[in-house]
């Protein structure tokens, strides 16, 4: 199974993300993550989302998700040229004894201290997901109390845009 | 047997009121093709102040409905009052379902789109069948519902049901109508989307609030569809490449779905057809879009297609298809379909390319126009000499057709046959009549024995096998086309789903002529039991013939039609003619046939279209070493 990061542009309007999510359960495919937000355009929204597939069926996922009306534009992201990243949040145990060593591992991994406790550090951090699962093995070590993550967002590298063209006036 | 009034009072008296009020100030074309972009067709009025159930309804009529089926309840009951003056003829069914199936029918047998309305909660749902039924075989549907008011959503609020969520993965589209103001756009872009494009049901959901909400009518509205461009033009290299390609096959078969029919697209098939001499299968949505008697057809294809059709497309090396997808009645197991066929795959729904079955030509666009530009293609190359020679191919398949053609032994135990009584219904009410089928044994025999020579004659619920279909869309079938003859071909199981439906077609004056083929069984599934399931009758006999309940001559009385009953051969002609001779009644013909029959040719469930059975125990022999 090979992961393709897809990037669909949307009509910002209420039940959207229900006819995406919809279609992959419905049709079998295998979300691996999703991430949605709001564009430079307000009326355009944007899923990124990661897909677990072959490349045949992803042509499946691209063509079906292509018939849903409010779905504008999609685009599959070449990760050699396309940047991608989530975000991480991670409450450590870290003690007196060991918060020197995971300051340490903190700042290897060019990530933040968000949040102090006497016994705890929160600590946020964004990457790739292979930095991110770096970071977490070894923060393991130490315990790790609570954590969350997003969907990966990508975006294309270089000064072209797939949100520019007539496609998308505004909704 | 009494005659009911074909109207009642009370009708003719309000469509008079309509006539007297001929205060409509949008233009109302009727009769025409599919409705397009309104933008293009209707003058604009000035402004309107009027409810958001006045907006609905002067929409309607902007959009030229000329009918629309339902049943009026709590959240729709808004829309019902500014109805009341409308030109729109509203038709009240006996139940959703019925509307849901009229408004198919009416929309395969005219090509216009259909529109239903209930009411939110169970009315509602009651449509979820027949949307799920014209989203498989793409039927352009209008389903519109009322909802409970827009504080109460959400709540659990007295019939409440959540259609546009229930509904997601059965339209083509749907919309939760926020303000009274969106009303034209929203039901502009509701008929736009069913229409164009791969057609399908589109539902519209109105709180009641914003029914009774004051709005301002406009029209028309300006289409906001940024996500919506299907591709109608196919790509002029992938159709010369078609064209290559059939010039060098030597077993190629045209492959005709129901995207032919949609898409007008009949003339040039036959014209593409004639022109290149290649073999015409269609599938079961597709009957009708070349004709029956054409000696290049060799018949349907699919579960119980002819052998010569089956086999056709099996050892083909070419399989050009037209609007059709591959579906898992034709093709059997996927995995040994057609094994040495390159395909040419045309549809308008660039999705179904590939999805089934890999296609070495993918072609994306409208039949009509992916027709008319191949027959320019091929035209090409035949002028540089490019022509195949076919008939070797055609000696094959012809041989076939002679050692298996479509037939049917008499019942051992002296019943009439339901064959027979397809045949004689054929033969006697003509090809320009429409024919309407339920789903199951009774449908399959009047797909073969029934010949189909013109497009929008055969109407079926082909992808969902919906039982109930047949008489409802027999009902929106004969109200698109008056002056047309239309019979409703039944099973005695199909029929006690939907019969009810009957009562409405005589009090509106809908004469339909149902033939109800009844064996007195759930008949295909009691021919699974005897093929699979070594003869064991799980609840399959519905007690038609032992216990005569339901009597479908007392009922079809009941209801408000003319029933008549034929027991043996000898009846069969005088029985439907008499049928033919009543034109101001619907007629039921309870024709009661022998259980055992079955239907044959039958690829069954699941395996090869190698292992196609010509009869039970009787595989064709293919002369492998021809191929």
């Amino acid at each position: 199974m090979t992961m393709h990061t897809l990037s669909v542009l949307v009509e910002n309007k209420p039940g959207v993300l229900a006819r995406v999510s919809g279609l992959f359960s419905r049709r079998g495919f295998n979300i691996g993550s999703l991430a949605v937000g709001e564009t430079e355009n307000p009326d355009v929204s944007r899923i990124t989302i990661v897909v677990n597939a072959e490349s045949s069926p992803l042509e499946q996922v691209t063509k079906q998700l292509n018939k849903l009306v409010n779905v504008i534009k999609i685009v599959e992201l070449d990760p050699q040229v396309s940047v991608a990243r989530e975000l991480l949040l991670v409450k450590v145990r870290a003690d007196r004894s060991a918060r020197g060593q995971v300051l340490e591992t903190v700042n290897v991994f060019r990530a933040r201290v968000v949040d102090v406790a006497p016994e705890t550090l929160t600590i946020e951090a964004t990457g790739t997901p292979d930095k991110l699962a770096a970071l977490l093995r070894d923060l393991e070590v130490f315990g790790i109390k609570e954590m969350v993550q997003s969907g990966t967002v990508a975006i294309g590298r270089g000064s072209r845009s797939i949100t520019a063209g007539p496609a998308l006036r505004a909704a | 047997m009494t005659r009911p009034t074909p109207e009642t009072l009370a009708n003719s008296a309000r469509r008079a009121r309509a006539a007297a009020e001929p205060l409509r100030d949008v233009d109302r074309p009727r009769g025409a093709a599919t409705p397009t972009v309104p933008a293009v067709r209707t003058p604009a009025p000035a402004p309107a102040h009027v409810s958001g159930a006045g907006s609905l309804v002067r929409s309607l009529e902007a959009l030229g409905v000329e009918v629309i089926f339902g049943i009026p309840g709590g959240s729709i009951l808004p829309a019902y009052d500014p109805l009341y003056d409308s030109t729109v003829r509203h038709i009240l069914v006996r139940h959703e379902q019925g509307a849901g199936h009229a408004a198919t029918g009416y929309a395969q047998a005219t090509g216009r789109v259909g529109v239903c309305v209930a009411t939110s909660g169970p009315g509602a749902t009651n449509l979820v069948t027949p949307i799920a039924d014209a989203h498989m075989d793409s039927v352009p549907l209008v389903a519109i519902t009322g909802q409970v008011a827009r504080p109460s959503i959400g709540t659990d609020a007295f019939q409440e049901a959540d259609i546009q969520g229930i509904t997601l993965p059965i339209t083509k589209h749907n919309f939760l109508v926020q303000s009274a103001e969106e009303l034209p756009r929203v039901l502009a872009e509701a008929f736009h989307l069913a229409a164009t494009g791969r057609p399908g049901p589109v539902l519209v959901d109105i709180p009641k609030d914003v029914l009774q909400a004051s709005t301002v009518f406009a029209w028309p509205p300006t289409l906001d569809l940024p996500g919506y461009r299907p591709t109608l033009h196919p790509h002029g290299k992938q159709i010369r490449e078609a064209a290559r390609l059939m010039a060098i096959a030597r077993r190629p078969v045209l492959y005709v779905g129901g995207g032919v029919l949609k898409a007008g697209a009949t003339d040039g098939l036959r014209r593409l057809a004639e022109l290149t001499g290649i073999p015409v299968v269609t599938t079961l949505m597709a009957l009708g879009a070349f004709p029956d008697s054409h000696p290049q057809h060799l018949g349907m294809t699919g579960m119980h297609g002819t052998v010569a059709a089956v086999y056709g497309l099996q050892k083909a090396d070419l399989i050009i298809a037209l609007g059709a997808r591959f579906d898992d009645r034709v093709t059997g197991k996927l995995d040994s379909f057609a094994p040495d066929a390159s395909v040419v795959h045309a549809d308008i729904d660039p999705a179904e390319i590939g999805k089934n079955r890999h296609a070495d030509v993918p072609i994306v666009g409208d039949a009509r126009h992916v027709i008319d530009e191949l027959v320019g293609a091929v035209t090409t190359e035949q002028s540089a000499g490019h022509r195949p020679d076919l008939d070797d191919w055609w000696s094959q398949l012809q041989e076939l057709r002679k050692r298996y053609p479509l037939g049917y032994d008499e019942p051992a135990d002296g019943t009439l046959s339901p064959q027979y009584v397809l045949s004689r219904l054929g033969e006697i009410v003509g090809p320009e009549a429409v024919y309407v089928a339920g789903v199951g044994q009774h449908q399959m025999w009047a797909s073969q024995f029934i010949s189909y020579e013109k497009p929008c004659t055969w109407l079926n619920s082909g992808g969902l096998g919906t039982m109930g279909y047949a008489v409802p869309a027999a009902m929106g079938a004969k109200v698109g086309r008056p002056e047309t003859v239309v019979w409703g071909i039944d099973g005695d199981g199909c029929f006690q789903m939907t019969s009810q439906e009957l009562a409405t077609c005589a009090l509106e004056g809908i004469p339909v002529k149902i033939a109800v083929i009844n064996n007195g069984n759930l008949g295909m599934v009691r021919q699974w039991q005897t093929l699979f399931y070594g003869e064991r009758y799980s609840n399959t006999d519905l007690g038609t013939h032992k216990h005569r309940i339901p009597d479908f001559v007392k009922l079809a009385e009941a209801l408000g039609c003319v029933g008549l009953r034929c027991e043996t051969a000898e009846d069969v002609d005088q029985t439907i003619e008499a049928a033919m001779s009543i034109n101001d009644a619907p007629v039921v013909i309870d024709f009661v046939v022998g259980k055992d029959a079955m239907v044959w040719p039958m690829v069954a469930a699941g395996t090869s279209n190698d292992e196609i059975m010509f009869a039970r125990g009787v595989r064709p022999v293919f002369d492998e070493d021809e191929v």
